[in-house]
């Protein structure tokens, strides 16, 4: 079970901050806890589909900044709210696809694509921004922010829409045959060829999906925080390939597990809030998600050099 | 969709000629590759391919699984013209290829690698509309596939990378008989492996031909040659210099046809009438 090592240390963190403080194991506070994960663990459901196949998306926040810009004005300017959020999407969904095409069709590394990328999207955002944020005021656009309580935990629509997304990846990814290509592009792309596996069409439709993915992280990312900021979300892209590797997920590629990137999102935003509630200083935060991540990259190393 | 096994074809009977090629010819630039090559390839044997480097086997056998289109000749399978514009071309036909370079996925399962790029799925709506994978039916086939073959592995359902190189060239063999409906193409598959492990690949190979299917080995190793081929095809510059089989030449006797230290012209007349 490749998603056993980092449920044990998101467990232990629970554990360690709910001893050391009386504010951790409060309702209130794990809801806060999942709300803050909600955006970067949707980038990273894209993040962890791009990595199985044995690329990397540097992208994913930009692209999600540009959602919420192009949303948050088109609103502001009176459109349609629904045609605004729409075209969010499909604007989102495209840059996946110009990904998906420039790594597949042109065999370009997708760690330049995406970094290309990622400068032309922050481009695009602040000529859409023109120096400025959009205060988000409508409904629809804040809908993934309402909440309804379970007992006396307060659970967002956004929550709701993450796990759902993670339910229906994780359904693709492990019981149909487009997810198993998915492993087998990132596992041995040569043999996944010459069985006849079509990689390019997988590797655009994955690239494709994850800019939805985006898209929607856009969305949720607006019911967090309504107010569209260029400035926000600038580690969006590092901050979701932390979650992944955290996860367990190898950035060699094929190997790997959708949970394991949730406990990683997780993981990260229990550290977080749980220092902070120590009254520790917030450097500390980094250092530690720092040495986490070295510690996963170097299991996944050292277990790979056993089986050989 | 439903799983196309060899098992549920009629194979033509022994001897008759699956699979032709005549006079091809591949230039590349000034090279000539190919210099009007055949082959015939029968019902139930296995016809080792050897030659030098640049000999032009591989080139031929290019030309056999659909990666290479020749600039002239022809291919014929079971008498009828066929035209290859990829290897997928030719797996339609029946025809199926096994690399030297283990074309596993190694962090995949057995079963998942045998059944790779050919999932089987869910019958009914679960299949249909969820694309829902049947993984118990590929376990059991993957199962019975292996078991037919009487190749050993671990559990089914363990990863490739646990195998050692001659049961990871195993399930890629397996994978080309199970799919196999015409003939299976192995291109050096015993080169990566030690001796132990190339025994087992041959043992697959033997079982493989004993089940009807007719197999063209490529392969620079002559005891291999000698242990499994039924027929062996000696190519040189470019086209069949002779064609023997371990019964009527010696490995150094093949090994001078090929060199061209002796000349195979009368070895491929006394065959070529047979």
């Amino acid at each position: 079970m490749p998603t056993l090592g980092p449920l044990i240390v998101l467990l232990v963190f629970c554990a360690v901050f709910s001893l050391a403080t009386k504010t951790f194991f409060a309702a209130g506070n794990l809801s806060l806890v999942v709300q803050q994960s909600v955006i970067v663990g949707t980038l990273a459901i894209g993040q962890t589909m791009i990595i199985l196949t044995a690329g990397i998306d540097l992208a994913n926040g930009g692209i999600a900044v540009l959602g919420t810009i192009i949303a948050g004005r088109m609103v502001v300017e009176q459109q349609n709210p629904v045609l605004s959020l729409l075209f969010a999407l499909i604007v989102c969904t495209s840059f996946g696809l110009a990904a998906g095409l420039l790594v597949s069709r042109l065999m370009l590394p997708p760690f330049i694509v995406t970094l290309g990328l990622l400068g032309i999207i922050t481009a695009i955002t602040r000529l859409t921004a023109q120096g400025g944020a959009f205060p988000v005021t409508d409904d629809l656009l804040s809908w993934p922010g309402n909440a309804f309580n379970v007992g006396d935990a307060s659970i967002t629509y956004g929550m709701v829409v993450m796990f759902g997304l993670y339910v229906v990846v994780w359904y693709l990814l492990t019981q149909t045959a487009w997810g198993r290509h998915v492993y087998a592009i990132g596992n041995n792309r040569e043999a996944a060829r010459l069985v006849g596996i079509p990689v390019q069409a997988r590797l655009l439709s994955v690239y494709t999906f994850a800019g939805l993915l985006y898209g929607i992280g856009a969305w949720l990312a607006l019911g967090r925080i309504p107010n569209a900021d260029p400035n926000a979300l600038q580690n969006g892209n590092l901050d979701s390939i932390t979650a992944v590797v955290i996860g367990g997920t190898s950035l060699f590629g094929g190997r790997g597990s959708l949970w394991g990137t949730l406990i990683g999102t997780l993981i990260v935003s229990v550290l977080r809030n749980g220092l902070t509630l120590t009254g520790i200083d917030p450097l500390w935060q980094d250092l530690v998600t720092g040495i986490l991540v070295i510690s996963a990259v170097a299991l996944d190393q050292i277990s790979r050099r056993k089986q050989r | 969709m439903t799983v196309e096994t060899s098992a549920k074809v009629t194979l033509p009977p022994k001897g008759t000629v699956v699979l032709e090629a005549r006079g091809i010819t591949k230039r590349y630039g000034q090279v000539t590759a190919l210099d009007r090559a055949d082959l015939e390839l029968k019902a139930g044997e296995v016809l080792a391919v050897v030659g030098d480097n640049g000999a032009g086997k591989s080139t031929l056998i290019k030309v056999l699984c659909g990666a290479v289109v020749p600039d002239e000749g022809q291919v014929l399978l079971d008498g009828r013209p066929a035209h290859f514009r990829s290897p997928l071309d030719a797996r339609k036909l029946g025809i199926e290829t096994v690399y030297q370079d283990l074309a596993v996925a190694p962090a995949l399962d057995i079963a998942t690698n045998l059944f790779l790029g050919r999932e089987l799925r869910h019958k009914g709506p679960l299949g249909t509309w969820f694309r829902l994978l049947d993984k118990n039916r590929m376990r059991r086939e993957a199962q019975h596939e292996m078991d037919q073959l009487k190749f050993h592995l671990p559990a089914i359902d363990s990863a490739v990378e646990k195998l050692s190189g001659g049961q990871r060239q195993g399930v890629a063999v397996a994978r080309a008989a199970i799919f196999a409906r015409r003939l299976v193409i192995m291109d050096e598959p015993t080169a990566a492996l030690g001796v132990r492990e190339s025994g087992q690949v041959l043992n697959l190979i033997r079982t493989i031909r004993d089940r009807g299917l007719p197999v063209i080995l490529i392969s620079h190793d002559m005891p291999h040659v000698f242990e499994v081929a039924d027929r062996i095809q000696i190519m040189r510059l470019g086209r069949r210099a002779a064609l023997t089989s371990p019964q009527k030449h010696t490995m150094s006797e093949v090994v001078a046809i090929m060199t061209g230290a002796a000349r195979g012209d009368d070895a491929v007349e006394a065959n070529g009438s047979a």
